[in-house]
């Protein structure tokens, strides 16, 4: 008995150590999305906080500087991702992209350049990250439970005041907002700054507090795991939340069967659970499980008239 | 706003926008040279002989080019459609599969002949059929075909890991490939480099998407869908149709980039062949205007980008070979998101000439 216990406690911590930067990007990616600005490029964000806060928590040796430079790196793509789609009215998934491309090179190629190993940061010592605060075996450090946080404080922020409000009514009706005397601009860039701030922190999380230092391409593909999930949730919060644990538990649960036989089935390949996201989420994309339904000015740049 | 000034003239949008799009691009990536410590200049120029230096660097800059002309067409193709392919490295990584299993399932007793084209073809169908799937979804079901090509790349991603490394494994291999392709399988090599046939493949593709797009009433239907969808289902185009045509269209040609990588060089299947070609695809497709001559051209300057940063990094440690995908990034920034950037400045210059 005492065994199963232990056994449900650490797949219940592996799932949360997954789905804790999905969490937190999906929660970012949300006040984007509701917005009216599709991010395509969480994946980007995320990556490029993950790189700054391995690297600053290494040059300083303060895992809060990492994060906090961590914020600061995403923020800048946050902000660029605005000027393009928000100012300049580009295409969003465009930009998108190739803020993600940009990601992948530059963390390298500033990676290579400072540290000389690859590409990757300097292994970082127990102080220099994030570590385990109540359970050491859980690894359950401080990001675990501001991303637990972040949902309620989404949902409350979302539906329960003035901001979240506009928010919702820019992302459905941005002429609306703006025959109301609010400006679209700043209150769309006021989403996608938050966007970054939450995606700087789950990149901080994947490299100081879940690993020991920066690899590249690190991330890989969480980012869309987290837009998977907002869909999943069919741009809601607490929704949203439970498909990112949804997730987590579908990669700690082949973490566990990798390499074991079922019995009747054989052995049940890992690259099957690492596409179940995906898969799931076309299937309701296709509407076989629900509808999913996306603010209706989602990438739709906004044209003052005069 | 810029709709209230005079239009750019046709040679100004098509030509010097890029041209100052491409120029901003490589502002920035000599800034962040010049953080790393190397200078901008002479850093351009071993770019520059590494990449036509010589006619092996020749050769390698045309092969790299190669792939960027086959993804750079299928994004070409479906941005005409008004459709936006992302997953032009799954349908690549697919259409390589179905090439490989084409070829190792006939290579031991078809001549080369029969059995290129059919590889060829394959490569095609695998492609065509990987970008079937988001394209059905979005003509029947609605869903979003940017969302569903971005998840069908991972979903190949993991389909060919689990292929590779528990099926298609040569017996005996620690890494995970499929035997060696047998030489009636391989394609005949030009300049002596890695440069082989495909590129006459990739060049009539060109032409044959040109033809399609503006000389066929099936192309002009595809156009008119990309243009006004209002107006295509009022002259009686059925946009399901169109939809699918358009991005099978787009996803074979992305699946011939195994043509170039898996018969031209490799001669096996191997994992991520492909990585990165379909995304640079969107950059080509976006400084070539999506037409078939601009995408030759940018894949020509992505293909110099490539070989030349390869040799970059062999000379200056400090730098990468992820400086190029440093520049593809700036280069679908630029030219894709902040494209109408330059423009009022330019519509400002040009309208106080007479």
């Amino acid at each position: 008995m005492h065994e199963l216990g232990s056994i449900l406690f650490l797949m219940a911590a592996a799932t949360l150590r997954t789905a804790t930067p999905l969490i937190l990007c999906a929660m970012g990616g949300l006040f984007s999305e509701k917005s009216g600005i599709i991010d395509v490029g969480l994946e980007g964000k995320m990556l490029m906080a993950a790189f700054f806060a391995a690297a600053t928590a290494s040059l300083t040796g303060s895992p809060w500087a990492g994060v906090g430079a961590a914020i600061v790196a995403s923020e800048v793509l946050a902000l660029l991702h605005g000027f393009a789609c928000i100012v300049h009215r580009g295409n969003q998934v465009v930009s998108g992209v190739a803020l993600n491309i940009l990601a992948a090179g530059l963390t390298v190629v500033l990676g290579n350049a400072w540290f000389k190993q690859g590409g990757q940061t300097p292994s970082l010592s127990h102080s220099q990250r994030l570590m385990p605060l109540v359970f050491p075996n859980a690894g359950d450090s401080i990001l675990v439970y501001v991303a637990l946080l972040s949902v309620p404080f989404t949902w409350w922020l979302v539906s329960r005041t003035r901001f979240g409000l506009r928010l919702r009514a820019v992302g459905e009706m941005p002429l609306a907002v703006d025959a109301a005397g609010i400006s679209v601009t700043w209150l769309r860039f006021r989403a996608v700054l938050l966007c970054g701030f939450f995606a700087g922190l789950a990149g901080s999380y994947i490299s100081i507090a879940q690993n020991a230092g920066f690899s590249r391409d690190m991330t890989a593909g969480q980012g869309f795991i987290a837009l998977a999930a907002i869909i999943f949730g069919k741009w809601r919060p607490v929704p949203a939340f439970g498909a990112c644990l949804m997730f987590g538990l579908l990669d700690a649960v082949a973490i566990r069967l990798q390499g074991l036989k079922v019995p009747g089935i054989g052995e049940v390949p890992v690259q099957l659970f690492q596409a179940l996201p995906y898969l799931l989420t076309m299937f309701l994309l296709a509407g076989f499980i629900g509808r999913a339904v996306a603010p209706k000015a989602i990438g739709v740049p906004y044209t003052k008239e005069h | 706003m810029s709709t209230s000034r005079r239009p750019l003239p046709v040679w100004a949008d098509i030509i010097l926008l890029p041209l100052i799009n491409i120029a901003l691009a490589f502002i920035v990536v000599g800034i962040i040279v010049e953080i790393i410590g190397v200078d901008p200049f002479q850093a351009l120029g071993l770019l520059v002989t590494g990449a036509v230096g010589s006619s092996e660097s020749i050769g390698y800059t045309l092969y790299y080019a190669t792939n960027f002309i086959f993804t750079g067409l299928a994004v070409s193709v479906a941005f005409h459609a008004g459709l936006f392919n992302i997953g032009g490295e799954g349908q690549a990584y697919i259409g390589g599969l179905g090439c490989g299993l084409a070829i190792l399932a006939f290579d031991r007793f078809l001549p080369a002949w029969l059995l290129v084209p059919i590889a060829i073809a394959a490569a095609a169908l695998f492609g065509a059929a990987w970008a079937a799937v988001p394209a059905w979804l979005q003509a029947s079901r609605g869903s979003h075909i940017v969302i569903t090509t971005i998840m069908f790349n991972f979903v190949a991603s993991a389909l060919m890991v689990y292929l590779m490394v528990n099926v298609l494994i040569a017996p005996g291999s620690m890494t995970p490939q499929s035997r060696g392709f047998a030489p009636s399988a391989a394609l005949p090599v030009l300049l002596g480099s890695t440069l082989n046939l495909s590129i006459a493949l990739a060049l009539a593709c060109c032409v044959a998407v040109w033809i399609f797009l503006w000389h066929t009433s099936w192309g002009y239907a595809l156009r008119t869908m990309g243009h006004n969808p209002a107006a295509a289902v009022y002259a009686g185009t059925n946009l399901k149709r169109m939809t699918m045509l358009a991005m099978c269209l787009s996803g074979a040609l992305a699946g011939l980039v195994s043509v170039n990588e898996l018969m031209g060089v490799q001669h096996r299947i191997l994992l991520d062949f492909q990585a990165g070609y379909g995304f640079a695809g969107i950059a080509v497709a976006l400084m070539g205007r999506s037409h078939p001559l601009g995408v030759v051209l940018a894949a020509l300057l992505f293909g110099a980008l490539q070989q030349g940063g390869a040799e970059l990094s062999f000379d200056i440690p400090g730098i990468t070979r992820e400086m190029v995908v440093v520049i593809q990034g700036l280069v679908i920034l630029f030219s894709g998101a902040l494209e109408h950037l330059p423009r009022p400045w330019l519509q400002a210059v040009l309208a106080r000439r007479p």
